[in-house]
């Protein structure tokens, strides 16, 4: 199901997902495509965070979940024996719910992800922690404030900082699983702003709770329940032409 | 109103119980340490730091009991620290959680509670008889380290469960090898609070008589032990005697007081280093 007909960065075909014996996925089919906002949206508990975690294999980490159906970065199964997890990860970023910047300064957050990747040059070092910082539309606020710990920054920069760590490694994909659900509107603003701006060179998926948010940023919309896709398509069609009669009652707030 | 003053007047009472309990504990604490150093104090002196006993343990002073216990306490050491904070790493981070590690957990505990005579008999069957290590330094060094391991491995354990699941996942996220995020993210967090455990644990070897009771500790041995594997004196073993066993027991009363006064100070120093220790950590950490 691609309501594009360009190759799909990151594509997913059936697939289910299992904690266990319960089943939270049932042959979910969604493709993303290069400098677009795919946003996924759903009542609470319809799997949108569990198909999110399979997109980067951060499931691998739960034990005794499963997966089925095939997920292709680029044409490739992400689950193929030659795939290297760790590569994967590196290639697909994640921002999280909650900001969970490590309980380092500012400038070791940034610098992470290139560090356990053998970067030591402090030069080089510099100038990606200040470029990702400026990506993420927080260099400004924080310059002087490199050698701060990171926990001394407000919720919402925390979770600009945690896309900034995730620029810095220069991803192809980043997926945000509800990244302004624990902070402000202003600092919300301020992340919708920076999607808009990453779509540029990324492809973007991010969970929302909120419909106005999905209508804001995203390009594609899927409507996901109990472990379904309902409905997947350009994000002004399901807003204003909904094929669905539950995608219609959920964006209208009849339920959820 | 009247509602909101009873609760006033409860709660006042709670803290009030509180404090009167924690003030008991500390007055018992004073009061033996007080006394302890009272009739020990008078028989500090360098010489009795620094000598050997002499004419049957009624003159001179503990050296080679101190040197003892200091050699003693590093083997339990080299055995436990690193063997006790592996063991948790693999049980907390890698082993998945099925019955057999549950049960293996409450093995650990259930471990930490075993009386430390069972791990003397234990360590004399092991490492004296069937390892041929005699009595010396390394059999009651490794009998009081096999000892010390579950405390070691449950200390390490719940410092491991402090550290946040979110630091390991974002590590995880970025790209980092589940072994890069336990070394980057997860350890220089829960490193103070292993080594608090761990130098604890250390601290009770050092005290205990009854492991190396038949494992190494001399009952006299006027010099010092030339390696691992000689017999050697030991501070709670040496009071032990001092206390109880020697045959002028009155003359060297003095003495007993003095030995005791030092084990104390030695178990509150390395108790003290564990919380210096953990406080540099914590505040380079911020
Ligand atoms: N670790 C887990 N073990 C077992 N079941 C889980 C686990 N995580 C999620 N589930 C179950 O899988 C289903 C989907 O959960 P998921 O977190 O993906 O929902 P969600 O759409 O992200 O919800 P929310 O909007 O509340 O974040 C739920 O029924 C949930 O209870
Ligand atoms: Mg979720």
């Amino acid at each position: 199901m691609s309501p594009e007909t360009s190759v799909a960065k990151i594509e997913t075909r059936d697939l289910d997902f299992y904690y266990g014996p319960s089943r939270a996925l049932k042959r979910v089919s969604i493709s993303c495509h290069r400098n677009r906002v795919t946003a996924i949206i759903g009542p609470s508990g319809c799997g949108k965070s569990t198909f999110i975690r399979t997109l980067n294999r951060m499931n691998d980490v739960i034990p005794g979940t499963r997966v089925e159906g095939t997920i292709l970065l680029d044409g490739k199964d992400i689950h193929s024996p030659d795939v290297d997890v760790v590569d994967l990860r590196r290639r697909v970023g994640m921002v999280f719910q909650k900001p969970n910047p490590f309980p380092k300064s500012v400038f070791d957050n940034i610098a992470y992800g290139l560090r356990i990747n053998g970067m030591k040059n402090k030069r080089k070092l510099e100038a990606v922690v200040e470029r990702s910082l400026r990506g993420a539309a927080l260099w400004e606020e924080v310059k002087d404030r490199l050698e701060d710990n990171a926990f001394s920054l407000s919720g919402g920069q925390q979770q600009r900082l945690c896309i900034a760590r995730a620029l810095a490694v220069e991803p192809e994909v980043i997926l945000f699983d509800e990244p302004c659900s624990a902070i402000d509107p202003i600092a919300t603003a301020k992340v919708e702003d920076l999607i808009e701006n990453l779509k540029k060179s990324y492809t973007v998926v991010i969970v929302t709770h909120n419909m106005q948010q999905a209508a804001r940023v995203s390009d594609y919309t899927a409507f996901m329940m109990l472990g379904e896709l309902v409905e997947f398509d350009r994000t002004e069609k399901i807003f204003t032409n909904p094929q669905n009669k539950l995608t219609e009652d959920y964006i209208t707030g009849r339920f959820g | 109103m009247r509602k909101s003053t009873r609760k006033k007047i409860a709660q006042s009472i709670g803290f009030l119980a509180l404090r009167a309990a924690m003030g008991l504990v500390l007055a018992v604490l004073f009061l033996f340490l007080y006394d302890i150093g009272r009739k020990g104090g008078g028989a500090i002196s360098w010489e009795f730091l620094s000598q050997a006993p002499r004419r049957g343990m009624t003159e001179g002073g503990i050296f080679p009991a101190i040197v003892g216990t200091l050699l003693v306490t590093i083997i339990t050491a080299v055995l436990a620290v690193p063997l006790g904070m592996s063991a948790a790493i693999y049980l907390h981070e890698y082993a998945r959680q099925t019955r057999l590690t549950r049960l293996i957990r409450l093995s650990i505990r259930n471990l930490s509670g075993v009386p430390s005579i069972v791990y003397g008999l234990f360590g004399v069957i092991l490492f004296v008889n069937a390892m041929r290590f005699g009595t010396s330094i390394l059999s009651a060094g490794l009998t009081l380290g096999l000892m010390t391991l579950p405390w070691t491995i449950t200390a390490s354990e719940e410092a491991l469960k402090t550290v946040p699941d979110s630091y390991r996942e974002g590590a995880l996220a970025l790209g980092a090898t589940k072994w890069q995020s336990i070394r980057t993210n997860v350890l220089p967090y829960a490193v103070p609070g292993m080594l608090t455990g761990t130098v604890l644990g250390l601290a009770r070897a050092a005290g205990e008589t009854a492991p190396i009771l038949f494992t190494g500790a001399a009952f006299y041995l006027p010099y010092l032990p030339r390696s691992l594997g000689d017999q050697f004196m030991a501070l709670p073993y040496h009071l032990y005697i001092m206390a109880t066993q020697h045959h002028a027991i009155q003359q060297v009363r003095p003495l007993a007081y003095g030995t005791a006064l030092v084990l104390i100070a030695l178990v509150l120093g390395l108790n003290m280093t564990a919380v210096v220790l953990r406080y540099r950590l914590r505040r380079k950490r911020r």
